[in-house]
């Protein structure tokens, strides 16, 4: 089961984040393994091809499309808090809490004088 | 683990693949209609500079950027660090970036 600590939006962005990641990376050697089958021309590589009409392998087709696009979603999602500026929302909280740190401190400086 | 050089290549490969893989996604799309055959595929990239472009720098940004992210992952999990870690990393970028060019060269050349 999920510990609880970890059921959280955020957890499961991370955690999405990650093993689509992982599978994309397993993936792409056996991706750019069949494209570079083409250099010994289109028969050897329609042998592969014929082989992702069956439905199984197509199923497993959506499955890396999704990991794609969950992926590139979720990288957005990283992009957007690492580099987008602050909300004035943010500020406010950035602010307080500096603003809260520093009454906190002084309480501790006025007493220890 | 990751310097602050390994973390911008890890974000600017990302913010250079944002735009390729919508293309890509959209092409998949696309080209799944009605099967996937060799001449149909060639067909679109064979002798084309544009898509030899979109797809070279599309293997060389994903080579970094999938390096990059399986050595966080090396470190937390299989606890490798310092010259293992090192080449860990350029052991798959390297790998990547040798197999992704050839699957260009062949789609395209």
């Amino acid at each position: 089961m999920i510990k609880p600590h970890r059921n959280h939006p955020l957890w499961y962005a991370y955690i999405v984040h990650r093993l689509s990641g992982v599978g994309l990376a397993l993936f792409l050697p056996a991706h750019f393994y069949v494209l570079g089958l083409a250099l010994k021309g289109t028969a050897e590589m329609d042998v592969f091809l014929n082989w992702t009409e069956i439905p199984l392998v197509k199923v497993a087709e959506v499955g890396l499309v999704f990991l794609l696009a969950v992926h590139f979603f979720g990288g957005l999602r990283i992009l957007a808090v690492e580099f987008l500026p602050w909300s004035p929302r943010q500020k406010t909280y950035a602010a307080m809490a500096a603003a809260v740190s520093f009454f906190v401190a002084s309480s501790f400086f006025m007493n220890a004088i | 683990m990751l310097n602050v050089h390994l973390y911008l290549a890890q974000r600017i490969s990302a913010m250079v693949m944002a735009p390729l893989v919508l293309g890509h996604l959209a092409v998949m799309i696309y080209a799944i209609q009605g099967g996937l055959n060799a001449a149909e595929i060639l067909s679109r990239t064979q002798g084309s500079l544009w898509w030899g472009l979109f797809y070279g720098l599309f293997v060389l940004a994903v080579s970094i950027h999938a390096a990059i992210g399986l050595r966080v992952i090396a470190h937390e999990y299989l606890k490798l660090t310092g010259g293992v870690l090192t080449a860990f990393t350029l052991i798959v970028g390297l790998t990547s970036l040798g197999m992704g060019g050839r699957a260009v060269i062949a789609v395209v050349m």
